[in-house]
């Protein structure tokens, strides 16, 4: 049995000292070599150090919360390697290296250490293993030795973003080649999400310097126009109001239960009705204003826009006469119109006259939007995405289904206060769903 | 007053500074460069150019009076005569040329070039005295690469018949007798050239060896030189003043107090900051002993201030300024830069030229490097150019064959500069060396022989 000390590695360029943040280990433990025995962050990264050999756990440094110093023992392991020599610890220089200048790769440590076991005729010690390998991608060099790489090699690295100090080094003395970088960027390009640790940076390396011009053309122009003459004229006011939908989603999921062969019902359909029921109430948010005619026109007609993301860009089909259809048959509208925008089949009535629009982006929907009115309308409503939240209910939190929506208003021809209970009105009626089916008329 | 702005101003124009403009114009960084004299600095003015030039004439002048008598290349020659006025003016219109052409190449790149002297004000504003009226400059980022100048004794001011190296580049006549203190680089290389040109020269070292920062074995082929033109070298010797008459240099040695007749006293021994003086004092930048204070970047302890070349400290070297305004200039242009050279490359113009590159082989016996060297004696180049002394040594890892240092003492090796830089700087092996196809019949042949020699197979050996 051998004790292996194992010591807080370098692990990054500036970083003095690091958190414990995670044990994965305690004393007494069995620990396989590269298992981590603990996390610690910088304020650069965390990073897992791993086990440099088999062997049970003796001592631990610290608990979560402790701040460790670079260099400093962190475990201390009993090998299940033979008997012989301490090893030396993971970041310490190998005694009679010459510093500063001294260059030599931790292999040759290990073989130093090696011809030392074997002067006391013990069998050679286990490999040196990384104590860095968060990417897997070799050995860095212990502590104190040089970094040593090509200028070009430097230069590559530092516009990459890589600290050359956390790269292993294939050629001779360690030193880091092209091929060795090519191996860094490949790794760090299959890793898409949290930060490499070698960088200095969080970002993916390899700075991208390309720039693609497009030109604004067809639809995209058209929808660059409508946004830029919306945005510029309407002066918008966004409410943005929260919706249980629990009562909603029980109902619209029992409907869908016994929906035989009629479309499956989506929470749009019941937002087109509730809309449809609310404006009964406000025929102000249902209308047109016509800015240079100085004429606001309400429609008791509700011509409801969808924006439809399409491959080609936004469209906006319209399902006519909303106030007349039922759930399923809106539901039925609402799936054909789409399918015809999306492949490009929708005619050009079925692509104007809305009098109100919807916007919303399903799952993607956010928390809360700022939707943007479509002129010459005066408002237009955004359907943010569901989630289960706890709700206080006097006496206890209960898991909600709730939605959030954001409601735009031309606050040239509506004040706050009745979008405000425009908005009031419709979170009652999608919170109580059976008062949207409930007649207008006493 | 009028005031200007830039992103980058850089006080002083010498290596360091003119560098640094030229590479940040070249980033299109609104740069201007201001210098009280003439740009190029000590180097091109009164350092590195016009000592090579008056070198340059000096070995002109003992070849040609090599041949005066009786000789192996049977080249029969009448006795020549030097007119040192002559040289001088010609060492001045080559200095000339070059400083112009530092103007030059700041402008075409796009800096702003002010003649004038600037005080800083503070860390970001700096007064600019010039003719007509005084201009005030504003910067985001200020370089302080205003150099350094010759270290007076206190006890052996300047004037009169104690010079300084500056003045000794432009001696109207070959001094009869020429005491030089201070045996490093500048002490020699001008002490070795003016014993060429005629001057009886004694040297008065303080340490116990020339160029005492190199080990003996390299600057021996020196100190044989020395004795061939008949210099006389006082070492561990203390040069006290001169004596009452203001005439003999008294000089403290170990064998007794002695007095130097001299007609020109040469105080070589080491160069100041130019640190003070233009307001600098009152930003309160960290201090290194006399000099300023830098991190790996360049920067002092005041941001926006960064500072390179010789006002940092040693090795006051116009190539370490170089790199460093090459440096500053990147980051100043957003770049993420910082210092990671493996080697400054250091040259003595001295008979032999002496290069010095990385690790010196250890002598205290605690390191592993070895070293392998390998002579000029055995290199055909060498002997066909009649100058066969000297050598090419590397020091290097035994376990890992890498590279840590390279040295050279011989006739024109400071040419292999470059290449034991490079060396270095691509962490090349002794196997890298030695399987690089070295031209022959060259000089260079012998860093390849003494890569082979480290490995244990010189073929010329």
């Amino acid at each position: 049995m051998a004790s292996v000390s194992i010591k807080l590695p370098d692990i990054g360029e500036g970083v003095t000292q690091a958190e414990v943040v995670e044990w994965m280990v305690g004393v007494g433990d069995r620990i396989e070599e590269d298992a981590p025995l603990l996390a610690v962050m910088t304020d650069k990264a965390t990073v897992e150090i791993p086990s440099l050999c088999a062997g049970t756990v003796t001592w631990v440094a610290g608990e979560v919360g402790d701040v460790i110093a670079i260099g400093a023992e962190v475990v201390r392991i009993e090998s299940d390697g033979a008997a012989g020599q301490p090893e030396p610890g993971i970041g310490d220089s190998p005694a009679g290296v010459p510093s500063p200048s001294a260059a030599a790769p931790a292999k040759s440590a290990a073989a130093a250490s090696d011809a030392k076991a074997a002067e006391s005729s013990s069998p050679p010690a286990m490999p040196l293993r990384s104590p860095v390998a968060p990417l897997g991608i070799g050995a860095p060099r212990a502590e104190g030795w040089p970094v040593l790489a090509s200028p070009s090699v430097r230069a590559r690295a530092r516009a990459g973003g890589i600290d050359l100090r956390q790269v292993a080094g294939s050629g001779p003395g360690g030193r880091i080649s092209h091929a060795d970088l090519d191996a860094v960027f490949a790794v760090a390009g299959a890793r898409t999400s949290a930060g490499p640790a070698w960088g200095r940076s969080t970002s993916a390396p390899g700075a991208r310097t390309a720039t693609k011009e497009i030109k604004v053309i067809g639809l995209r122009r058209k929808i660059a126009e409508r946004m830029t003459l919306a945005n510029s004229r309407i002066p918008h006011i966004t409410v943005i109001e929260e919706i249980d939908v629990t009562a909603l989603e029980d109902l619209r999921e029992k409907l869908n239960a016994g929906r035989g062969d009629r479309p499956k019902l989506t929470v749009l359909p019941f937002v087109t009705a509730a809309l449809a029921r609310a404006f009964v109430d406000h025929p102000g948010i249902n209308a047109h204003f016509d800015d240079e005619g100085g004429t606001v026109m309400q429609h008791a007609a509700v011509h409801l826009g969808i924006a439809t993301m399409t491959d080609t860009g936004l469209v906006v089909p319209v399902i006519r006469h909303a106030e007349a259809l039922g759930l399923f048959d809106a539901a039925a509208e609402i799936a054909r119109l789409a399918e015809a925008a999306r492949t490009g089949k929708a005619g050009r009535e079925e692509l104007s006259g809305s009098t109100f629009t919807v916007t919303s982006l399903g799952p993607l929907g956010a928390v809360a939007t700022t939707p943007i009115i479509n002129h010459p309308e005066v408002a237009i409503l955004g359907i943010n995405k569901m989630a289960v939240r706890p709700m206080w209910d006097g006496a206890r939190f209960q898991p909600r289904k709730m939605m959030n929506i954001s409601a735009s208003f031309d606050h040239r021809v509506i004040d706050g206060w009745d979008a405000a209970v425009f908005v009031q009105k419709l979170k009652t009626l999608l919170e109580t769903p059976a008062l949207i089916f409930v007649s207008e008329r006493p | 007053m009028k005031t200007e702005t830039c992103k980058l101003l850089v006080l002083g124009a010498g290596p360091g500074g003119y560098v640094c403009a030229i590479r940040a114009a070249q980033l299109s960084v609104d740069t201007v460069v201001v210098e009280a004299e003439k740009p190029g600095g000590t180097c091109l003015n009164v350092g590195c150019i016009p000592s090579k030039a008056l070198i340059h004439a000096a070995d002109e002048f003992t070849r040609a009076r090599s041949f005066e008598g009786e000789n192996e290349l049977g080249i029969r020659g009448s006795a020549p005569t030097i007119d040192l006025a002559r040289t001088v003016a010609w060492k001045d219109g080559i200095v000339k040329r070059l400083t112009g052409g530092v103007a030059g190449l700041i402008g075409k790149a796009g800096a702003r070039y002010v003649n004038g002297f600037a005080t800083i004000v503070d860390g970001k504003t700096v007064r600019i005295e010039m003719d007509g009226e005084p201009v005030l400059i504003r910067a985001e980022n200020v370089v302080v690469a205003t150099g350094s100048k010759p270290l007076e004794l206190p006890f052996l001011p300047f004037g009169g018949k104690v010079i300084s190296s500056t003045q000794a580049l432009s001696l109207p006549e070959v001094p009869g007798r020429l005491v030089v203190v201070g045996a490093g680089y500048i002490g020699l290389e001008i002490g070795m050239a003016m014993a060429k040109l005629g001057s009886a020269v004694t040297f008065v070292e303080a340490g116990p060896r020339i160029l005492p920062q190199y080990d003996e074995e390299l600057t021996r082929p020196v100190r044989k030189r020395m004795a061939e033109l008949g210099i006389t070298l006082h070492l561990s010797a203390r040069a006290q003043g001169l004596d009452a008459d203001d005439d003999r240099l008294v000089v403290d040695t170990p064998d007794g107090k002695i007095e130097l007749a001299a007609d020109t006293i040469l105080v070589a021994v080491g160069r100041a900051p130019a640190s003070v003086g233009f307001g600098l004092e009152s930003l309160g930048l960290g201090m290194d002993g006399p000099f300023v204070a830098i991190d790996d970047r360049c920067a002092t302890t005041m941001r926006g201030v960064f500072a390179i070349g010789d006002v940092t400290g040693d090795p006051m070297l116009a190539h370490r300024a170089m790199a460093q305004g090459s440096l500053v200039a990147e980051i100043v242009a957003g770049q993420d830069r910082c210092w990671d050279k493996r080697a400054i490359p250091a040259v003595c113009f001295t008979d032999p030229e002496l290069v010095v590159v990385g690790q010196l082989p250890v002598t205290d016996g605690a390191g592993n490097a070895k070293t392998a060297a390998f002579p000029f004696q055995a290199n055909g180049r060498a002997m066909t150019m009649e100058r066969a002394g000297g050598f090419v040594r590397v020091v290097f890892d035994p376990r890992t064959e890498l590279v840590l240092g390279i040295q050279a003492v011989g006739a024109g090796v400071a040419e292999m500069a470059g290449q034991f830089a490079m060396a270095l700087e691509m962490a090349a092996t002794l196997t890298d060396i030695a399987e690089t196809i070295h031209a022959h019949p060259t000089l260079g042949e012998t860093v390849q022989e003494a890569a082979l020699k480290g490995l244990g197979r010189a073929l010329h050996a």
